[in-house]
C-alpha cells in the first residue's frame, strides 16, 4: 500500500520540485498540494495523510504555528531556505529537515529516514518538544494562533486579557471572549514577556498592561481589577510578585 | 608629533623681526646711557643672541616634553632656571670682551637685575605662547583623528547596510530556479540570468554611490522579475513615474530594501494575491518615493513595519544626518511606506 503526502509551501516552483521528486519514488502519493497554513490544516483534517513535507516561512501562519493547531500531526519532513531559529532546534530535536534547494538524492535520504523512524513512533514526542522549543522565538512569543471551529484565529499578546487554567487547556481570554488552546499554563509562562504578563494565581495569568487597580478580597487575597471590570484572582504567592512589576 | 611654531614661515618672520626689534631697542637704549656704539652692539649681540638662543631651546623642549595641566608649575622653575642660565653667560662672555674697561664692568653690574627682570619677562611670555600653541596643536590632532575615525565607521556601517542581502531571497530564487530546471529549462536559463545581473548590481553599486532613477529602476526590475516568478500569480507589482524625473538621484540599492519589505509585508501577511505599488513624485526639490502593500490590520501589531526599514533608515541617517526621511502610514489595509531623498 502506499503513503499518503501532502505538500505545503507558498512557492508554486518549490512545491512542483518536491511533487517531481516523489513521482520517482514508486510507494509515495500526493494527495494533495497547499500553499499556506490554512489550506494545510483543513487538507490534514480532510486526507489523514502519512506524511507531510512543509515549508517555514508561509503567510499569516507559519508552519510551526500550523502544526499546533494539529490534534495528532502526522510525520513531518521541513523544507526551508534559511532560518537559523529553526535549524537550531530540528537539531536539537534530532529531526529531519531539508535546506533549499535540495537535490532527489538528499529528498529520497530523508524519505528513508522517515520510513525507519516510522516504526519506532518517537517522531510524534520529537515534534512536540520541538514545537515547545520553537514557541520562545520570535515571532511566536508575539501571537497566539488558535483554531475556533473551523476557523483560524490569530491574537496579538497585547490583546490577551488574562489567561485561565481549564483541565488540559487554558483557555485565552481577549474582548471577543475566551478561546481554547491546548496547553499548559507553564508553557505560557514562559513563552509571554515576564514584563508584560504575570502569573498572578496558580489558574491565572494576567496581562498587566489591563489592571486597571488591586483589590482585598476576602481575608488575606486580592483580586487584580481589569478595564474590563473583571475580577482576575490574586493569590498570597501572586500579590508580591505582581506589586514588585507594577512597583508599588 | 606636533609641530613647532617655528616650521610656520609666518612665525619665523614675525619672531625675527622681533627679534631685531628688541636688539636695536637694546643698543639705542645703551647708547643713551652714554656707551660707545661698539660697546652698545657688542653688548646687544652677546646679550640679545643667547636670549634667542634660550628662547629656541624652550620652542624645541616644550616640543619634546609639554608638561601636563598640573604641573604647569614646572614652567616657572624652567623659566628661572634658563634665564640664570642666560644671564650668567651673558656675564662671562661680556666681562671676557670687557675685561678692560673697568667703566663698562661697573656698568653692566649695576644693570644686571634690569637685565635678568626683562629675560625673565620675555622667556616667560615665550613659554606661555608655545604652551597655547603645543595644546592647541595636540587638541586639533585629537579632533582630527575623532573625525577620521568617525568616518571610516560610517563608511563601514554604510557598506554593511547596502550589502544587506537576504540569504532567504537567495536559497529560494535558486530553489525556483532547480525546479524550472527540469520543466521549462529556457526559463530557468533567463532566471540564472536575472539572479547574477542583481548580484552583480549589489557587488558593482558600492563603487559610486549614487545613482539616477531612472538606474535604480532597471536595477529594481531585475529584482522583481525574479519574486514573480519565486511567488507566481499572488504577486503583481505596478510602478508609476514621469519620465521627467528619471534623472533624479538617489543612494544606490537603497528602493530594493524598501520593496523587499512591502513584498515580504503583503505576501506574508494576507494569503490573497496583493499588489505592490511604487509611486516616485518630486516635492519641494526632493525625490518622494512611496510604495503600498496590502496588510491584515487585525492580526498586524499596530507599529508593525512588518519586517526591516531601519536599515533604510538607518542609512538615510548616514547619509543626510536626518531621521524624518522614512515614514510610514496605514489607511484601512494598505500599508504605505514613504522615503524623501533630498536632491543637491
Amino acid at each position: 500500500m502506499s503513503s499518503k503526502v501532502i505538500i505545503i509551501d507558498d512557492e508554486p516552483l518549490a512545491r512542483s520540485i518536491v511533487i517531481e521528486y516523489i513521482q520517482h519514488i514508486p510507494d509515495l502519493v500526493v494527495s494533495q498540494v497547499c500553499s499556506n497554513g490554512y489550506e494545510g490544516v483543513k487538507a490534514i483534517q480532510q486526507y489523514k495523510p502519512d506524511l507531510i513535507i512543509l515549508d517555514i516561512q508561509m503567510p499569516k501562519i507559519n508552519g510551526f504555528e500550523m502544526l499546533e493547531l494539529i490534534e495528532n500531526p502526522p510525520a513531518v519532513i521541513f523544507a526551508t531556505a534559511f532560518d537559523e531559529y529553526a535549524i537550531k532546534a530540528f537539531e536539537a530535536h534530532a529531526i529531519d529537515y531539508l535546506l533549499k534547494p535540495f537535490n532527489q538524492e538528499r529528498f529520497e535520504k530523508a524519505i528513508k529516514k522517515w520510513r525507519e523512524q516510522k516504526n519506532k513512533s518517537a517522531g510524534e514526542k520529537q515534534t512536540k518538544q520541538l514545537l515547545d522549543d520553537v514557541a520562545l522565538t520570535a515571532p511566536q512569543n508575539q501571537r497566539i494562533v488558535i483554531k475556533d471551529g473551523s476557523k483560524i484565529k490569530i491574537i496579538p499578546v497585547q490583546d490577551i486579557f488574562y489567561l485561565e487554567a481549564a483541565d488540559d487547556f487554558v483557555k485565552v481570554f481577549t474582548k471577543e471572549g475566551y478561546f481554547l488552546k491546548n496547553k499548559t499554563m507553564s508553557h505560557f509562562e514562559q513563552v509571554l514577556d515576564p514584563s508584560q504578563f504575570v502569573r498572578s494565581h496558580r489558574s491565572y495569568i494576567v496581562n498587566l498592561q489591563q489592571i486597571t487597580r488591586i483589590d482585598p478580597y476576602e481575608k488575606e487575597n486580592h483580586v487584580a481589577v481589569l478595564r474590563s471590570g473583571v475580577k482576575v484572582p490574586v493569590s498570597r504567592t501572586g500579590y508580591p510578585k505582581l506589586k514588585a512589576i507594577l512597583g508599588l | 608629533m606636533a609641530n613647532s611654531p617655528l616650521s610656520v614661515l609666518r612665525f619665523k618672520i614675525i619672531f625675527s623681526i622681533s627679534w631685531l626689534i628688541i636688539a636695536a631697542d637694546h643698543i639705542l637704549l645703551l647708547r643713551w646711557f652714554g656707551l660707545s656704539w661698539t660697546a652698545a652692539v657688542i653688548d646687544s649681540v652677546v646679550n640679545d643672541g643667547l636670549l634667542i638662543l634660550t628662547c629656541v631651546l624652550i620652542i624645541m623642549m616644550l616640543r619634546y616634553y609639554l608638561p601636563q595641566r598640573e604641573k604647569y608649575f614646572h614652567l616657572v622653575t624652567w623659566c628661572i632656571l634658563f634665564t640664570i642660565i642666560a644671564i650668567l653667560l651673558t656675564k662671562v662672555i661680556l666681562k671676557h670682551i670687557f675685561a678692560d674697561d673697568s667703566e663698562y664692568i661697573t656698568f653692566f653690574n649695576r644693570s644686571l637685575w634690569v637685565r635678568a627682570s626683562l629675560d625673565f619677562l620675555l622667556l616667560g611670555c615665550l613659554i606661555l605662547v608655545s604652551v597655547i600653541w603645543y595644546n592647541w596643536q595636540e587638541q586639533s590632532e585629537q579632533e582630527q583623528r575623532k573625525q577620521d575615525a568617525e568616518k571610516l565607521a560610517k563608511e563601514a556601517e554604510l557598506f554593511k547596510l547596502r550589502q544587506q542581502l537576504q540569504p532567504h531571497f537567495l536559497f529560494n530564487s535558486l530553489n525556483s530556479i532547480n525546479a524550472l530546471i527540469g520543466s521549462r529549462p529556457e526559463e530557468a536559463r533567463k532566471m540564472v540570468q536575472q539572479l547574477s545581473d542583481f548580484l552583480r548590481g549589489t557587488i558593482k553599486k558600492e563603487e559610486h554611490q549614487w545613482v539616477t532613477l531612472k538606474e535604480e529602476l532597471q536595477y529594481l526590475q531585475l529584482y522583481l522579475d525574479i519574486e514573480k516568478v519565486r511567488f507566481g500569480h499572488r504577486l503583481s507589482t505596478k510602478i508609476e513615474y514621469d519620465e521627467a524625473l528619471s534623472e533624479m538621484k538617489l543612494p544606490a540599492l537603497l528602493l530594493q530594501p524598501v520593496m523587499e519589505n512591502a513584498i515580504k509585508f503583503g505576501l506574508y501577511d494576507t494569503v490573497d494575491e496583493i499588489e505592490i505599488n511604487l509611486k516616485a513624485a518630486k516635492e519641494d526639490n526632493q525625490l518622494v518615493l512611496s510604495v503600498t502593500n496590502p496588510f491584515d490590520p487585525e492580526t498586524s501589531a499596530p507599529k508593525g513595519t512588518g519586517f526591516g526599514l531601519q536599515s533604510v533608515q538607518r542609512r538615510l541617517y548616514l547619509l543626510f544626518a536626518r531621521n524624518d526621511l522614512v515614514s510610514t502610514e496605514t489607511k484601512e489595509n494598505i500599508f504605505t511606506t514613504v522615503i524623501k531623498i533630498p536632491q543637491s
